[in-house]
C-alpha cells in the first residue's frame, strides 16, 4: 500500500447562499437565509470533475474531517480514513466535508445571528431535517461546479445524509457509503434523543433557548452528552476500557466520581460544553428523529438505481444495530440496486465507525476504486 | 488476451469454466454462497454479467470487494425474500446447496427470483467414495468431499441420481447436466464416475 499520510495543514472555508429573497425553503415550508456552510476540501478535483467525494458528519461533527488547523495538534474527526493512501485517498479523490445547517461549527444554526434581529436565532431558528441539510450541501456542490459526486459517505447521521442524497438527488450520486446508520430512527433512538433534549431543556440556564450572552446550559448539555457517550460504546468496550476500576483505589462513600467510568463521562460532558452549542444539539437530534426513508422512499424511482451502495454495520453497535443496516439492504434488494453489505465484528459499539479503520479501509478503498475505474485486470493488486 | 489466456486454461476451475460457458453475455447473475468471488469475477469480466453475491463468511466478503464485486454479508436462506420475481437470469448454487437446511424452500425461492438456477454439488456416489464406505467402512473423504465427518460444513449428501430424482419429484426441468471429472467432463456413468455435478434447472 502507498504510504499513508495526512493532508497536512487545512483551512475551513465558508460559502454563503440563499440571500433573501432567495431563501432556502425548508421541509417544514419555513425559509432560512442567508445560509452559510463551513466546509473543507482535501485533494484535487480532476479535470472532468468526476472524483469528488462528499463526507457527511455525525451529530457532533464538523467540517474539519482531516488534517490539522494551523497551530493545532488535534487532527480532523476522520483523520484515520481521509488522506493520502487512506480509505478516502486524497491522492486520487477530491474530498469535501461541510458542517450541517443547524450546527454550531461555522454553518448557520441557532447560535448564528438572526438577520431580522441581529441577535442569535435561539428557538427562532426553524426546525431543520436531514433533507434540509442535504439541500444546503447540494448548493455547495453546485457552487464547487460538481454535477455528479463519485460518492457520499458518512457514519451515523452522516449515513442518513448519504441515504438522503440518494433519495433527493440519486442521479447525482454514483455511490453511497452509509455506515452504522438507519432508514429511520426507531422508538428507542427517538427516546434517547428525547431524554437528551429534556436534560438540556430542564437546565434553568437554558432559558427557553435564549441563553446567548448568559452562558450555556452547561449542566444539562453535559448530562446530554454523557447519555450519548453511553450509547456510543458497548457493554464490552466499557468493560475493557473501565471495568470497575476506581479512580483512587477505594470507595469514597460520597458522590464524587469513584469509578473511572464516572470520571470519563463527566470529563466528556465538561469538554463537550466548551465546544458545542446546546440548541444545536436540540435541533440536530430532532432532525435525526424526523428522518424516515422507509417504505420505498430511499429509491422512489423504481428499479436499478444509478447509485452503487456499500452498507457497513458493526456487530456490537446497539444504538444503530445491524438489523437497521439490513433494513437498508432489504430496501436495496427490492430495487435491485448494485450493493455490498458487510457487518464488521467490532466490539467498540457505535463508535466503531470512527475507530475500526483497517476493515473499513479495505472495503471502502476497493469499493471506490471499482466505482471510479471499473473492474481491474489484475484486480486490486495495486491497492494492497 | 485475458480471454484466451485465462478462460480455457487450467488456472480456472473446471466448474467455473462450464458455468461461464452456460451464462449468456450481459446476464444478471446472483451467486448464493459466492465465496471469494472467483466465479462472479469471471462472469463479470468474461460475460459482462451483472453480478451480485451473497456470502456468510466475512473474510470472503473482503476478497469479493477487492475484486470489485458487490456482495451481501448474510445467510443465503434468509436473503432472497425481498427480491422481485425474475430479478436475475441465473441464480447460482455452486457447492452451497449441500450446506443448506431447507433445500426445497431455497430452490423454490431461487426459481422465483431467477429464470434458471445452476446447481453444483459433490457427487456422494462417486466410485472412490463408494469404495471407501464399502471396503474401509468409513465415511468417504474424496477431493470433492474433503471433510471428515466431524468438521464438514455439508448437511446433505446427495448423488447425481438423487438430484435427478429431486427434480422429477418437484417437476423441475433439467435444461443441462454436466458431470465433472478431475480435469474434464466425464460423459459415462456419471453417478459412478463424476466427482461433481452441475445442473441447469428451470420450472
Amino acid at each position: 500500500m502507498t504510504s499513508k499520510g495526512s493532508v497536512g495543514i487545512v483551512k475551513t472555508e465558508y460559502f454563503t447562499f440563499a440571500e433573501p429573497p432567495d431563501e432556502l425553503v425548508l421541509e417544514s415550508e419555513r425559509t432560512l437565509g442567508p445560509v452559510t456552510l463551513a466546509y473543507e476540501t482535501y485533494g484535487v478535483l480532476n479535470r472532468d470533475r468526476s472524483n469528488a467525494i462528499l463526507i457527511a458528519h455525525a451529530l457532533s461533527g464538523d467540517a474539519h474531517a482531516a488534517g490539522f488547523h494551523e497551530g493545532e495538534s488535534t487532527p480532523g474527526w476522520w483523520e484515520a480514513m481521509i488522506g493520502p493512501g487512506k480509505a478516502f485517498d486524497t491522492d486520487r479523490y477530491f474530498v469535501i466535508c461541510s458542517n450541517v445547517i443547524g450546527g454550531c461549527k461555522g454553518s448557520t444554526g441557532p447560535s448564528s445571528p438572526n438577520p431580522r434581529t441581529g441577535k442569535p436565532y435561539g428557538l427562532d431558528f426553524p426546525v431543520i431535517t436531514i433533507a434540509d441539510m442535504v439541500e444546503a450541501q447540494r448548493h455547495l456542490v453546485d457552487h464547487l461546479g460538481i454535477e455528479q459526486l463519485l460518492c457520499v459517505a458518512g457514519g451515523s447521521m452522516g449515513g442518513m445524509q448519504a441515504l438522503q442524497w440518494v433519495a433527493s438527488h440519486g442521479a447525482r450520486v454514483r455511490s453511497a457509503i452509509p455506515i452504522a446508520t438507519a432508514l429511520k430512527h426507531s422508538p428507542q433512538q427517538i427516546a434517547f434523543d428525547e431524554v437528551v433534549r429534556q436534560s438540556i431543556m430542564a437546565d434553568p440556564a437554558w432559558r427557553q433557548g435564549d441563553y446567548y450572552g448568559y452562558g450555556q446550559p452547561e449542566k444539562g448539555l453535559a448530562v446530554a452528552r454523557m447519555i450519548g457517550h453511553i450509547t456510543f460504546m458497548s457493554d464490552q468496550s466499557m468493560e475493557e476500557k473501565f471495568s470497575r476500576r476506581l479512580r483512587n483505589g477505594q470507595y469514597n462513600f460520597h458522590f464524587a466520581p469513584d469509578f473511572e467510568v464516572e470520571g470519563y463521562l463527566r470529563n466528556r460532558g465538561d469538554n463537550f460544553v466548551r465546544r458545542f452549542d446546546a440548541n444545536s444539539y436540540l435541533y440536530i437530534t430532532k432532525a435525526m428523529d424526523y428522518f424516515d426513508l422507509s417504505r420505498g422512499r430511499l429509491i422512489p424511482d423504481g428499479r436499478f438505481p444509478a447509485t452503487r451502495f456499500l452498507v457497513i454495520s458493526f456487530k456490537s453497535d446497539w444504538l444503530y444495530p445491524s438489523y437497521q443496516s439490513q433494513d437498508i439492504v432489504r430496501e436495496l434488494k427490492t430495487r435491485q440496486a448494485d450493493a455490498t453489505y458487510c457487518e464488521l465484528p467490532s466490539t467498540y459499539g457505535h463508535d466503531a465507525f470512527l475507530l475500526e479503520v483497517e476493515e473499513q479501509t479495505t472495503l471502502i478503498r476497493h469499493f471506490l476504486d471499482k466505482t471510479f475505474n471499473g473492474y481491474h485486470v489484475a484486480h486490486g493488486d495495486d491497492l494492497e | 488476451m485475458w480471454r484466451t489466456a485465462m478462460i480455457w486454461n487450467n488456472a480456472i476451475r473446471l466448474d467455473h469454466r462450464i458455468i461461464c460457458r452456460i451464462v449468456e453475455p450481459g446476464a444478471r447473475v446472483l451467486d448464493l454462497g459466492c465465496g471469494n468471488g472467483d466465479l462472479l469475477y469471471l462472469l463479470a469480466r468474461e460475460k459482462k454479467a451483472r453480478v451480485q453475491g451473497i456470502e456468510m463468511n466475512e473474510s470472503a466478503i473482503y476478497e469479493c470487494v477487492k475484486k470489485g464485486l458487490s456482495v451481501f454479508h448474510g445467510d443465503i436462506e434468509a436473503g432472497l425474500a425481498e427480491y422481485p420475481d425474475r430479478s436475475f437470469d441465473y441464480v447460482i448454487l455452486n457447492q452451497s446447496l449441500q450446506e443448506v437446511k431447507k433445500i426445497d424452500g431455497l430452490v423454490k425461492e431461487a426459481l422465483r427470483i431467477g429464470g434458471k438456477i445452476i446447481v453444483g454439488f459433490p457427487n456422494f456416489a462417486f466410485l472412490p467414495a463408494r469404495l471407501m464406505l464399502f471396503f474401509r467402512g468409513k465415511a468417504p473423504i474424496t477431493s470433492s468431499l474433503p471433510y471428515r465427518w466431524y468438521d464438514t460444513p455439508n448437511l446433505r449428501f446427495l448423488s447425481v441420481t438423487d438430484f435427478r430424482g429431486f427434480c422429477r419429484e418437484k417437476k423441475l426441468r433439467v435444461l443441462e447436466a454436466h458431470y465433472l471429472g478431475k480435469k474434464k467432463e466425464t460423459p459415462f456413468w456419471p453417478n459412478l464416475l463424476a466427482r461433481n455435478a452441475l445442473f441447469v434447472v428451470a420450472k
